[in-house]
Formats: C-alpha cells, sequence, structure tokens
C-alpha cells in the first residue's frame, strides 16, 4: 500500500476543492477501493473520505423520480421500501451482487466506480493497460473465462463488474455529479464508457467530479421485470453473463422494453435498436430470438469465454420470458424461474 | 440418570476450545503480540523460472521503519546438504529453500524479505524493491508437461505401488462391455481460511519460540533445528490453534523459513504472513489425466480394470499420489493393473491436500463405475454390489473391517434410491432436470506411533497433553472426550493442551490419523493415572473399595465405584488427599506393538463410504442446484459424533467444490496462478449447500487401532465429487469427464 494523505470533507464544496488535483480518490464505502490500495493496484496521494457529506438520503423528487443518494448503502437502498415497491429490478440486482457484509458497506456512488475484476488488473506483476497505460494487455488470449465478448482487442476486454449498474441501465437512471465546473447530469448510458484508446478510464467523470446521487426516472417498471444473473457459483460470485429486463405491457403488447447486460462488456450493454424493434410486438419466442440476435450481434469471444455467447443469448430469452410472464428471478430461492 | 452415565467416547460433545475460538481468546500464530516485533512482508518473484541478476533495495531502505531487505545475498548462513532440509513427508528432491541463491523455481517465490518496525512500513517498502531477473522458458500447462512425465525411480516412501493381477490388457479386448475415457481434475489450492504465518520470538543466545501455522509443531522444531543451525533445545514451536490447513501445512512452508532466517540475522522477533495471493505460492493438489478402461460380463461383472493416471508435480521435487490403487482395491476385477507417472511443471510442487491420492483417483474412477453401470445396463448401486469385494483385492489382504454393503444400504434407504427411475433425463419438475447419482468413497484407516501425558492434581483437575494439532478437525474435543471416558471425570474439569513442540511426541498431524494414534496415547496416559489412583484409594480410611483390582471397578462422575456394588465408592479428590498426592503424572506412548505390526503386514485397514446426491439442472442455462447429499461412512469407533459429522459435512462441501467449482487457471505466458484470490478461485457458498445428511454405519472393529477408531477427516471428500457428477449425468446424459462441472463445460 502507498503512503497517502487522509483528508476528511465536511461538506461539498470541501470535498470539490479537496478532490481537486492529481492522484486523489475519493473514499466512500472503500469496498473495492480499500482492496486495490493494498495490492497496490490503485495509488492515490490523497484520499478524501466522503462519509460526512449529506448525501445518506432516498428523496421523492417533484417530477416522480426518486433520488438516490450517492452515500445510501448498497443495503439501504435494496430494502427501502420505494425501491423495492417501484424498482424492484434495482432491488433485485444488487441483491444478486456481492454478500450482505458488502452491501452494508459499499455506497451506490462507489458501486458505479467500482473497478474490473480482470485477473490481470489485479496482479500488480502483470501487465495491464487499465491499470498502467501503455503497459499491454495479457489478459487477451491469457485467462480469459470471465472477460468480455464485445470487441475483438485488447482494449476492449475488460467487463464493468457490478449487477446494480446493469439494473441502472435498463431504467435509465441519470448520474447527478458535481465538481470544480459546477453540476451536471449524465444520463446513465452516457456515464460508462467504453474502452477506446484510454482503457483506464473507466467512465465520463471529469477530473475532481464527484457523484452525488442516483436518479431514478419515474417509470419503474415495477410489474414485467427481472434481473437474471449466472455465475460460477450460486451466490458471491461476479457474473459471467447477466441480463436486466424493463418492460411495460399494454394489452398484451410491449409497449416498452430495455434490455441490459453484464458480464459482456466494459460498460452495462444496450441496444436501443433491439428494444425499439420490440415495440407493439406480443411477447414471444421470435420476437425475444430476435432481440437476443440484435443485442449479441458482433459478439466475439477469445476461445476460453466462446461458452459466453450462447450463454448470453439464452439468459436473454429466459429474462425475457420471465419479465413477459410476471414472474422474476428470486434471488434467493436459487431455481431459475 | 444412570449410576455409571458419563461423558465419554460417542458422546457428541461440542468443542472444548469452542468459547475460546469465538471469543477471540484463542490465538493463531500471527497473533502472538510481542515487544520489538519486526514485521516481514515477502517479494514475489515476477518470473517463473531463471534467475536473479539484480535488487535495487535502495528506495525501499528508504522508508521510515526499514531495518533491512534480506535475500540470498545478505542471509545468514544456513545448511548446505539437501538432506538438512527435509521435512517429515520426505518428498524426493531438492527440497525448496527460500532466499537460498539467485535461482528463480516458480512465479511467487520470494525473493526478498523487507523487514520494518511497522507491517504497513513493510508492505509499502516491498512494493520499491526492484528484482531484475534473467528469465529462462518455463512451462507450467500440464498437458504440455506431460511430453516429459516420468515414473521417478526413487519413490515417494508413502507410495503404494500398484499391484497388477491377471492379464487385464487381455481381459479387457474380450469383455463384453466396455469403458474405455480420460478423465482429468484441475489444479486445486487449499485455501484454508487462516493465512500461512509465523511469529517467531527471539530470547537471545540462539534460543527461539516459533508460533507458526503447521500441521506438525515437532517437524518444524527439526526441520529449523537442521536447516537454519539451532540447537534443536533451543527451538520450541506452538501452533495451539491452527485455522485450517487441508495438508498446507505438513510441510514446513517458506514462511517459517523467511521468518527465521530474519530473526537469526536481526536477533529480534520477526513476524511474516502470508497475502491470501501468496498462499497460491506454494501446496496445491496435483492436476491430474487418467484413463481408465473397465471391461465386464453382460452382468456388468469386471473382468478387467486398466487405469493410468499422471499427476504434476514441481521441477525440483518428485511429489507422488496413490491415485490408480482405489478402483484396484475396492473392486473384485479378477484382472487389474495400473501405471503412474508425475509431470513436471515450473510451479511449487504439488502437495498433499484432503484425501490426497483416494480424493482424485478414487473419484475419477467412480466416475467410469457409473459409465459401467449405464453400459451394462444395471443400477450403479446394483454394480458396486456385483463387483463387491470382501477382501483387498488388488492386495489380497482381508480387511480388519468392511461395513461398506451396510453403508451402501443404509444411504441408500435414507436417499430413497429405490425410487429413482434409471434412464438418464428421465426426471423433471419444472424446468429442471433432476438427476440422482452416488458413487463410493475409500481412505486409508492409519495409526501412528504417539504418546501423551496426563497430569492429576490434588483438585480432580486433569490435564492431558500431547504435541498433536488441531486444524479445526476437533482433536482437543476428542483427547478430552477419550480422557473423560478413561478416568470418569466431567469435561469441565479436563484440559486437553496441544499444539507444542515441548509436549509429549506426536507425528505430524494428517491422513486421518490423529484421532486414533492420539487418542489412544491420552488413553494409556489416563490408564496409568487410574492405577495410580486405584492404589492410592486404598489409602482411604475403611479401603471402601477393599483393594478391588483396576477390572473391578468403574471410573465416573468423578469417583472410583465397585462394580459388584455401587454403593462403595471412593471419590478422586479423596483418593488423592488421602494418600497425601499433590499430583500423579504419567507419559504413555500409544504404538502398534507386534501384534499391531503383525496385523497390519496380514489385513487391510481401510475407511469405506458410500455417496447419494441429487442433483437439479437447468439444462439450457448450465446451471446445477446440489439440492441433497447422503453420504454414509463406515470408519469403525466415533469418538465424537458431534464433530465427526462436522468433517464429514466440510468433506462433501469440498467435495461439492471439486465438483463444480475449485479450479485455479494459470497464465501459460507469465507461467502463474492468475485467480489468486477467493473472490476468483471459488469454493462453494453457502447458496450451493443444501441438504447434507450424515450416516455413522455400526462398524466394530478393535483390531485396527488401539481404540477402535479409523478416522474421519478425510473420507468425506472421496467420491463425492463423483456423486454430483453422476447426478448431472443421470440428470442431463451429459456426461463430463473433467472437474469442476463449470456452466461452460455442461453446455459443451
Amino acid at each position: 500500500m502507498n503512503r497517502f494523505d487522509y483528508l476528511r470533507a465536511a461538506d461539498i464544496p470541501e470535498a470539490v476543492r479537496q478532490g481537486a488535483g492529481e492522484h486523489v480518490a475519493f473514499l466512500a464505502g472503500g469496498t473495492n477501493l480499500i482492496d486495490l490500495m493494498k495490492e497496490s493496484v490503485e495509488r492515490p496521494r490523497e484520499l478524501v473520505d466522503i462519509n460526512r457529506l449529506p448525501l445518506r438520503d432516498i428523496t421523492e423528487m417533484p417530477d416522480g423520480s426518486l433520488r438516490l443518494g450517492a452515500l445510501v448503502t448498497n443495503a439501504d437502498t435494496a430494502y427501502d421500501d420505494r425501491v423495492a415497491s417501484r424498482y424492484p429490478l434495482l432491488s433485485s440486482a444488487i441483491l444478486a451482487g456481492a454478500s450482505p457484509q458488502l452491501r452494508n458497506a459499499a455506497t451506490n456512488g462507489g458501486n458505479l466506480n467500482q473497478r474490473t475484476r480482470c485477473v490481470y488488473f489485479y496482479d500488480v506483476q502483470t501487465p495491464c493497460n487499465i491499470r498502467s497505460p501503455l503497459l499491454g494487455c495479457c489478459a487477451f488470449g491469457g485467462v480469459y473465462r470471465y472477460n468480455a465478448i464485445r470487441g475483438s482487442s485488447p482494449e476492449w476486454i475488460a467487463t464493468h463488474p457490478s449487477d446494480m449498474c446493469v439494473a441502472l441501465a435498463a431504467l435509465s437512471a441519470v448520474v447527478r455529479v458535481t465538481g470544480p465546473e459546477g453540476d451536471r447530469a449524465i444520463p446513465f448510458e452516457d456515464y460508462h464508457r467504453l474502452p477506446g484508446d484510454e482503457p483506464w478510464r473507466d467512465n465520463t467523470l471529469k477530473p475532481g467530479e464527484l457523484v452525488t446521487s442516483i436518479d431514478l426516472p419515474a417509470e419503474g417498471f415495477a410489474q414485467n421485470y427481472t434481473y437474471l444473473k449466472l455465475r460460477d457459483r450460486l451466490s458471491y460470485a461476479f457474473a459471467l453473463v447477466s441480463v436486466a429486463v424493463a418492460m411495460r405491457l399494454e394489452e398484451g403488447r410491449i409497449a416498452e422494453v430495455r434490455i441490459a447486460l453484464g458480464g459482456v462488456a466494459h460498460k452495462p450493454w444496450r441496444r436501443p435498436q433491439a428494444e425499439e424493434a420490440m415495440r407493439n410486438e406480443q411477447p414471444g419466442r421470435q420476437v425475444f430470438e430476435r432481440a437476443s440476435e440484435a443485442l449479441l450481434e458482433g459478439a466475439v469471444g477469445q476461445g476460453e469465454n466462446d461458452f459466453k455467447i450462447p450463454l448470453a443469448r439464452k439468459a436473454i430469452l429466459r429474462a425475457l420470458s420471465q419479465a413477459a410472464a410476471g414472474t422474476p428471478q428470486s434471488q434467493t430461492d436459487k431455481r431459475i424461474a | 440418570m444412570d449410576a455409571f452415565a458419563k461423558v465419554g467416547i460417542g458422546t457428541p460433545l461440542p468443542r472444548v476450545d469452542g468459547v475460546d475460538k469465538v471469543t477471540g481468546r484463542a490465538r493463531y500464530a500471527a497473533e502472538y503480540a510481542l515487544p520489538d516485533l519486526l514485521y516481514g512482508v515477502a517479494v514475489p518473484s515476477r518470473i517463473a523460472k531463471g534467475r536473479i541478476t539484480g535488487i535495487d533495495d535502495a528506495l525501499a531502505r528508504q522508508v521510515p521503519g526499514v531495518v533491512e531487505v534480506l535475500t540470498h545475498e545478505n542471509r545468514p548462513s544456513e545448511a548446505w546438504f539437501n538432506r538438512s532440509w527435509k521435512d517429515e513427508l520426505d518428498i524426493p528432491g531438492e527440497p525448496f529453500k527460500a532466499l537460498h541463491d539467485e535461482k528463480i523455481l516458480f512465479a511467487g517465490q520470494p525473493v526478498a524479505l523487507v523487514l520494518a518496525e511497522t507491517f504497513e512500513a513493510a508492505r509499502y517498502a516491498s512494493t520499491l524493491v526492484q528484482v531484475s531477473y534473467e528469465e529462462e522458458a518455463h512451462n507450467v500447462d500440464f498437458q504440455a508437461s506431460l511430453a516429459e512425465k516420468f515414473e521417478p525411480s526413487k519413490k515417494r516412501s508413502s507410495f503404494q505401488p500398484p499391484k497388477n493381477r491377471g492379464d487385464a490388457g487381455a481381459a479387457f479386448t474380450r469383455s463384453e462391455v466396455k469403458v474405455d475415457a480420460e478423465y482429468h481434475l484441475a489444479t486445486e489450492h487449499h485455501n484454508p481460511m487462516e493465512m500461512h504465518a509465523t511469529t517467531v520470538e527471539w530470547h537471545g543466545e540462539g534460543k527461539i519460540t516459533v508460533y507458526d501455522k503447521t500441521q506438525g509443531s515437532q517437524g518444524v522444531q527439526s526441520f529449523l533445528a537442521s536447516a537454519f543451525g539451532f540447537s534443536k533445545s533451543d527451538v520450541r514451536v506452538v501452533n495451539a490453534y491452527v485455522g485450517g490447513a487441508f495438508g498446507s501445512g505438513l510441510r514446513p512452508q517458506w514462511q517459517v523459513q523467511v521468518a527465521t532466517l530474519a530473526a537469526k540475522h536481526m536477533k529480534r522477533s520477526v513476524r511474516v504472513v502470508m497475502t491470501r495471493q501468496q498462499m497460491f505460492t506454494h501446496a496445491h493438489r496435483p492436476e491430474c489425466t487418467m484413463s481408465i478402461r473397465l471391461g465386464a460380463d453382460s452382468s456388468g461383472k469386471l473382468n478387467a480394470v486398466i487405469t493410468d493416471a499422471t499427476t504434476s508435480t514441481s521441477r525440483f521435487e518428485d511429489n507422488m499420489e496413490d491415485i490408480v490403487i482405489w478402483g484396484m482395491m475396492n473392486y473384485a476385477s479378477p484382472n487389474a493393473m495400473g501405471t503412474y507417472a508425475i509431470a513436471p511443471r515450473d510451479t511449487y510442487t504439488s502437495a498433499d491436500m484432503r484425501a490426497p491420492g483416494a480424493a482424485t483417483g478414487m473419484t475419477l474412477f467412480e466416475i467410469a463405475m457409473d459409465e459401467l453401470a449405464y453400459a451394462a445396463r444395471v443400477d450403479p448401486l446394483e454394480l458396486r454390489m456385483i463387483n463387491y469385494s470382501e477382501v483387498d483385492a488388488m492386495n489380497g489382504t482381508p480387511f480388519t473391517s468392511k461395513a461398506l454393503r451396510e453403508a451402501y444400504r443404509e444411504g441408500a434407504a435414507r436417499f430413497g434410491w429405490e425410487r429413482r427411475s434409471p434412464e438418464p433425463r428421465s426426471m423433471k419438475e419444472g424446468r429442471e432436470l433432476i438427476g440422482w447419482g452416488m458413487a463410493t468413497g475409500m481412505w486409508d484407516a492409519m495409526f501412528s506411533k504417539t504418546s501423551a501425558s496426563a497430569k492429576l492434581s490434588a483438585n480432580g483437575h486433569l490435564e492431558v497433553a500431547c504435541a498433536t494439532s488441531d486444524i479445526g478437525t476437533g482433536t482437543y474435543t476428542v483427547m478430552a472426550l477419550v480422557a473423560a471416558d478413561t478416568l470418569g471425570l466431567p469435561p469441565e474439569q479436563i484440559t486437553a493442551r496441544l499444539g507444542d513442540s515441548s509436549l509429549p511426541t506426536s507425528p505430524v498431524e494428517g491422513g486421518s490419523w490423529a484421532a486414533a494414534s492420539s487418542g489412544a496415547a491420552v488413553q494409556l496416559a489416563c490408564q496409568s493415572v487410574a492405577k495410580k489412583l486405584l492404589k492410592a484409594a486404598d489409602k482411604v480410611e475403611g479401603r471402601p473399595l477393599g483393594g478391588a483390582s483396576l477390572d473391578e471397578v468403574v471410573f465416573a462422575d468423578g469417583r472410583i465405584t465397585l462394580k459388584s456394588d455401587a454403593g462403595k465408592s471412593v471419590g478422586v479428590i479423596e483418593a488423592m488427599r488421602a494418600a497425601e498426592l499433590a499430583v500423579i503424572e504419567e507419559e504413555e506412548t500409544a504404538s502398534s506393538g507386534i501384534s499391531g505390526l503383525v496385523s497390519m503386514a496380514r489385513k487391510s485397514r481401510n475407511t469405506h463410504s458410500a455417496i447419494f446426491c441429487e442433483v437439479r439442472v437447468d439444462e439450457e442455462l448450465g446451471q446445477v442446484r446440489v439440492t441433497r447429499i447422503v453420504n454414509a461412512v463406515a470408519a469403525g469407533r466415533i469418538i465424537n459424533p458431534k464433530t465427526a459429522r462436522s468433517q464429514i459435512l466440510g468433506g462433501v462441501v469440498m467435495g461439492i467444490g471439486m465438483a463444480l467449482h475449485e479450479e485455479t487457471f494459470a497464465d501459460k505466458k507469465l507461467g502463474r496462478w492468475m485467480n489468486h484470490n477467493l473472490a476468483e478461485y471459488h469454493v462453494p457458498a453457502h447458496a450451493d449447500v443444501e441438504a447434507i445428511d450424515v450416516i455413522f454405519v455400526d462398524e466394530h472393529d478393535p483390531e485396527v487401532t488401539p481404540l477402535g477408531v479409523k478416522g474421519v477427516g478425510e473420507i468425506g471428500i472421496v467420491g463425492t465429487a463423483a456423486a454430483v457428477a453422476n447426478a448431472i449425468y443421470h440428470a442431463t446424459g451429459k456426461r463430463i469427464r473433467s472437474l469442476p462441472i463449470t456452466i461452460d463445460r455442461l453446455m459443451e
């Protein structure tokens, strides 16, 4: 672990002031950051503890949206009555991830900003583009089982590990941030970024910016939704593939649907064309198959993770059936609905 | 309550060390607080093979608090000859010597130890040590290493060579029903909860106390004395509590080497704790490939068993396991042949991990037996009965006992096996295919010469002691129960001590022999105390026992009572007072004796088990749930049904992991294990473990060991993964011969 200065911000303006500059990291729940610091993967010189900031509330907004404070823990979010009843997809996805202990400590803002679980990223004795730009990537052609099926270049192989974010993508949440240049709202699909030629940048936050809340639009898809996560054991493992579906049915037809995939790309994966094509269709096998084809178009495996493509296809079909039937996947009964 | 009712052998007693463990009073190797302690953090090798060409520690030394960077260039002197580095297991080859020279033998090998006044300073400075290497070509890929496989001329001493019988090749050729397939088990790492750790307390003048995570304090004592030039009497090793080991603590691991070197160099106390990542730089279960050919007649009766296996070892030691013998011993085939080789790769040496050899070889063999059952269209359980052998079919010797038939019957009855529909894919509920599979388990029932002492004080308190270890298995409780049984004292009045090299002699704890061996030694020592106590009782006024002999009395409820007249008794404290004794202290050694040695030559000694498993498979998505396991175990006498059951439960859970989860992935280019943490190296989570039913079958066997105890630490894992794999076949019709059965393998 590197040596670092520890600062504690009393309020948001102070946090923004302290957060300006190079090699500064905000500390919230610390469930990922501290691990990474112990492994010398993250080496901030300054740690700004934001736990005293007033970002611990879940608030109903006048426009019908629900504001999740950045410092509300994952557990408090998942079990909040308003979230559980109006946005059960989000509760379900949160409860599919990590363990109760981690969810009790991890915060909503931190969940967004967790780093990839690529085994090379975590091992500082191996080169990794994400950890240390320009060193190259050895995951490409190495231990690849958990890595992405989107894109066929070394820059594209890490996955974003969050379950919560897959649901937030499907719910079209908005991330509110503040920073040296003021406040702004980032649509969820623009928050995480594809690696491109800067694989070390996971998201579109500008230097010094701090997540203050996640806003959930009024439409919560509480009737027809599911979060289906497939992994190497039945709990406490990152997704090989996960699918969040948020669907609104009107008179037996799909009025609206959002589908987000986890475990396949550097960010929760959505294809608006695939969703659009389902509009006004009756839910059914053919429609679902077309959607899965569209979602997985261009997916490429690298040998060890080839299985993720057919697995994702089947998972999409199952998840769409679960959502359409109003029988969402339970996160406690491990039988797949 | 019966007048003679007592807590003793057979009483389900909660762990006597349980409260100490849950309250934190139990101290583990890394938890001994010492004044002026130095903290050591190891710098791991980046490369898998080659040599160190330079170490630049200048930056590390500038970190405040850092006092030394120990490397092969500045370490204190140590033994030169390989024989001085041999441990109790005596693996042929050149034992690994940490910080010995510039050679790199495996990735993660410690190349420097940063010593600092605080752990934080040592850890930070360890990241600043710059090491340059000259790399050599390496191979960590097991499949590639098979090109170099060989049968070592010098065998590991515990190795049991397969004994061939008949003409298996010819018999196989003419068999009506055949199975001929290749099976595989992935590399697994032990991953006990507690990381390997050592705290060396420096007393001055070359005297040290070493708190070490090990399964054998006296083995480590001898090793440290011989490798690092200490007088054996100046080295005391303590392992009072061990947070699991599974075999990873059978040999001294590198942390005890570097911690002791550092203490000697600095003349100060030193602590070194491995990180979870570093736990992947030493012991691991070898990867195994096994070809199995079974030939049978149309009824399923075996004519031929041909097994050929290779397991992985390192480039510097020839570790061997007994892989191919289990099927040859367990089944009555007139023709059987086994061959075995090892293949070297550039990793640390593979090591014993819970039921080494059997957990791999019997499991893979039992998958092949399941294939034979379908090929011959015989129920899998019936197939085992058809080929049941009353004797050890490989050695031709009878067993001291073998209640496997009863285990099959009781296990099948509890499971409801007779309701099984024989065809694969024939049982379904909702979307899930249901599969029922079974397998057989077999392990050795071993006994090792062990000493123990018993000290009875005037206040009726008894202390029993033995240098054996309790790696979470329940040895403390077993010792207390045997003592309670022998002297009729309540467990609250008994203290069991173990895990200290200064206590009476014991071998390293392993192989499931500790309960049988230390239990027998405790019993002997307590019997000697009983003799003296009976003499003392004779001093009680009025001689209520009338000079009765040991056979004529019962020790119970803290009293000695005449068998013939329950009204006549003497209290233990009363007897001590009458004889004016402060203590009675005896030490005894339990050994096989001549009759035991004769018995060992003439009879085979094994535990047996029958495992039945139900899985539910969502075939489309490759998800397997293990919903029910019944494991019926024939293990002789059970000293403590409560902790024994826990051992079987733990073995079964580990078997589920072997079947579905555990696999260490290597990067072949880099030559290193990559999923070296518990997030990516998967063992079963709670959600993966549902109903487990443990049955101990009655098995009276006074011959196997002095107490009639066979040991239960390992049998629970043997065959369990096969029962899971066979259940998956029954559910899906997919035969997967490579463990673990992960989603991708099930989807293929």
